[in-house]
């Protein structure tokens, strides 16, 4: 704007300051348009569109239409009938969520502390998994935990399992999914966090005192907490809301609502209920989200 | 638990630490008194941050013992140790404020009421009412004193020190060593000072150790390694010295007699370190004294005669090079006391001492003079 600011901005200096100053002003708006669009268009416009399905006449169907009536009923008679899969969901979302903490934590640390020069590739190690399909690595469990498989005839061997038991079709085979599908998520915000972890603080914290478990709980966890949150979101949100893991690696009684969601859309055509039930969903899951924020107080996060 | 344990001196016996072929401490040996100001002065490199390091636990030696009182706590873990440690960086808790920054030690050694110690300490280091503030919101200096606050609070039997002033700028580094000065005063913990700014040392400690390359080369109070430093190192590490190189012929009527460049000089033999064979004879730059010619010289004083070819005016003195008929050029300090004449760039002039201000050193044969003082490394390179 001046000729203090700093150079390498590099517009022509022909323009009058005015102009430019104007310019200046609208370009971060110019540069929003693209996303702003697309998600008006990708994501703002079909939102209201199912806000409106959830609300219409639940009698209706796909051959004889469907009537706005502006039914409310149809978001106590969701829960009413679904409540079971809501609580399943959040309950294997949150189940799969410790068991990825308890992997993933560690794991995050020794990349980021400990690995020295193998660390970019144990972190190419945690996203390889990524380069096939979601689906096809899931279908793969469905291998490793048949019935007829390897794993399942040792676990009977050993008397870990009756030798009628099963792995498959069992909440267990569903929370190990999430647990596998959405570690990544998590490691990677985590390890963002540990890797700028100062040692020197540590060293400090045993200086003053505390022994390497009081270390951790006071100085770097409370460190890695933006990776924390930032990863458990990234984990809980999605394995909340999949269906692909219940699907192939449960049975009807491990539906979660997703599946729920699913079959409404695609398989009754019920649209004022997968609408409604969806709307249900990103409400709970919002919830959850801020009840958490605000319980961890992260404001680096948001 | 420093109040319940008995009293002692921090005592090194024999510390060495190898990393790898690198020796960092060489068979490290030396006492430091309880209630002491002691520093470690050396170049980055010399193993002062390792020996400190050691003392703190956060570095296990090779070989060796670190004594306390008659304890050997070379092998215990830093947090089960009575010594606590101000850090260069200092290494101040970003996530806590300053209050919970300083309680942190007492905190972990499960003391529930911590308002009055930490209050007290707060004001201690003239921080008082920053207790709510983050570290990020302080200045260089004030997160300096709260690394201090943050140590002290546990009174440690030894306060080390590692280079705590060297990220501030010269105007607050003075006032904090004054100011950490008056507290070793007012606590009595024995202080451990790692410095490589000889300056720094020689205002604050009672006892300066001079370390190169993993050995201590010479211990003492401030003014007696000034005045009489042990090696050439010493000589031009703290301070500055004109170094000639000379050969001495033996002792008589306890005087040492030194030929150096074809010129004969005598120092008397208590300012020896050596009386015959090759040897170092110094005598400090503001020592010397300028004059025109050599009837000027008093006598019973000793002098070299040469060229001046720079003159530097610094406020407080006029620093000259001389260049000798061999062609050293010397350093001679002139006092801007007003007593003196300058002198002008390119004249001839004579550079006199007092025998007894000079020092006479042991020297390595193939060694020759030596005026070009240790070059200060930058900050924040330390080993």
């Amino acid at each position: 704007m001046t000729l203090l600011a700093p150079t390498g901005a590099g517009h022509p200096p022909a323009a009058p300051p005015a102009a430019r100053s104007g310019r200046r002003r609208l370009l971060p708006y110019l540069l929003l348009l693209p996303g702003a669009a697309w998600l008006l268009i990708f994501f703002g416009v079909p939102l209201l569109q199912l806000a409106a399905a959830s609300l219409y006449d639940p009698s209706g169907s796909l051959s004889t239409g469907y009537a706005m009536t502006w039914a409310v009923g149809n978001y106590p008679d969701v829960v009413q009938a679904y409540w079971p899969q809501f609580l399943r969901s959040f309950g294997y979302a949150g189940l799969a969520l410790v068991l990825a903490l308890l992997l993933g934590y560690p794991l995050a640390y020794a990349i980021a502390q400990k690995a020295g020069r193998w660390k970019n590739l144990l972190l190419v190690c945690v996203v390889a998994p990524m380069f096939t399909s979601f689906l096809v690595r899931t279908l793969a469990w469905k291998t490793i935990l048949s019935d007829n498989g390897a794993l399942v005839g040792l676990l009977r061997d050993v008397h870990l399992l009756a030798p009628d038991g099963r792995l498959l079709a069992t909440p267990f085979a569903v929370v190990l999914g999430l647990t596998y599908n959405f570690l990544p998520f998590l490691v990677l915000p985590l390890y963002a966090s540990l890797e700028r972890l100062d040692h020197r603080l540590l060293e400090a914290a045993t200086d003053l005192y505390a022994s390497p478990v009081q270390a951790f709980r006071r100085v770097t966890l409370p460190l890695s907490m933006p990776g924390l949150v930032a990863g458990t979101l990234l984990f809980f949100i999605p394995a909340s809301g999949d269906y692909i893991n219940a699907e192939l690696l449960g049975s009807p009684n491990e539906y979660m609502i997703g599946n729920v969601i699913d079959s409404a859309f695609l398989v009754r055509l019920d649209y004022p209920q997968g609408a409604a039930l969806s709307f249900l969903l990103m409400a709970a899951i919002l919830a959850v989200v801020f009840g958490y924020l605000r319980r961890a107080g992260t404001e680096e996060v948001l | 638990m420093a109040r319940e344990t008995p009293a002692g001196d921090l005592r090194l016996a024999d510390l060495t630490k190898r990393f790898g072929v690198f020796t960092a401490v060489d068979d490290l040996s030396l006492t430091i008194e309880q209630g002491s100001f002691f520093a470690l002065l050396g170049a980055s490199g010399c193993g002062k941050t390792t020996t400190l390091r050691m003392i703190a636990g956060l570095e296990e030696p090779t070989s060796g013992q670190v004594l306390l009182g008659d304890r050997d706590i070379a092998r215990l873990r830093p947090y089960k140790r009575p010594v606590n440690t101000v850090f260069q960086s200092y290494a101040l808790f970003p996530h806590l404020n300053i209050f919970e920054n300083v309680a942190f030690g007492l905190r972990r050694r499960g003391i529930r009421s911590v308002d009055d110690e930490v209050t007290r300490m707060l004001s201690l280091v003239q921080l008082d009412g920053y207790g709510n503030r983050r570290p990020a919101q302080l200045s260089g200096g004030q997160q300096q004193r709260v690394a201090l606050a943050r140590a002290l609070i546990n009174r440690p039997q030894v306060l080390l020190l590692d280079e705590p002033l060297g990220a501030l700028d010269l105007k607050l580094r003075r006032q904090m060593q004054i100011e950490l000065k008056r507290i070793q005063t007012e606590v009595g913990i024995t202080f451990v000072h790692v410095t490589h700014d000889q300056e720094e040392a020689m205002t604050m400690a009672d006892t300066v150790a001079v370390m190169n390359a993993g050995r201590i080369e010479q211990l003492g109070a401030p003014a007696d390694i000034y005045e009489f430093p042990a090696t050439a190192f010493v000589a031009n590490f703290l301070g500055q010295s004109n170094l000639l190189a000379g050969e001495a012929t033996g002792v008589s009527g306890g005087d040492v007699a030194v030929t150096a460049h074809g010129t004969r000089f005598s120092v008397p033999a208590g300012r020896s370190r050596a009386d015959h064979g090759p040897v170092h004879l110094g005598v400090r730059p503001e020592k010397l004294i300028l004059v025109g010619s050599a009837d000027q010289v008093p006598a019973g004083h000793q002098h070299v005669t040469g060229v001046v070819t720079d003159a530097s005016y610094v406020g407080v003195s006029t620093q000259y090079l001389l260049r000798t008929g061999w062609g050293t050029e010397l350093s001679v300090f002139a006092a801007n006391s007003g007593t003196s004449t300058s002198v002008a760039v390119g004249s001839e002039a004579v550079a006199y001492w007092d025998p007894r201000h000079a020092f006479l050193l042991p020297r390595d044969a193939a060694d020759s003079d030596r005026t070009s003082p240790v070059l200060d490394e930058p900050v924040g390179v330390s080993s």
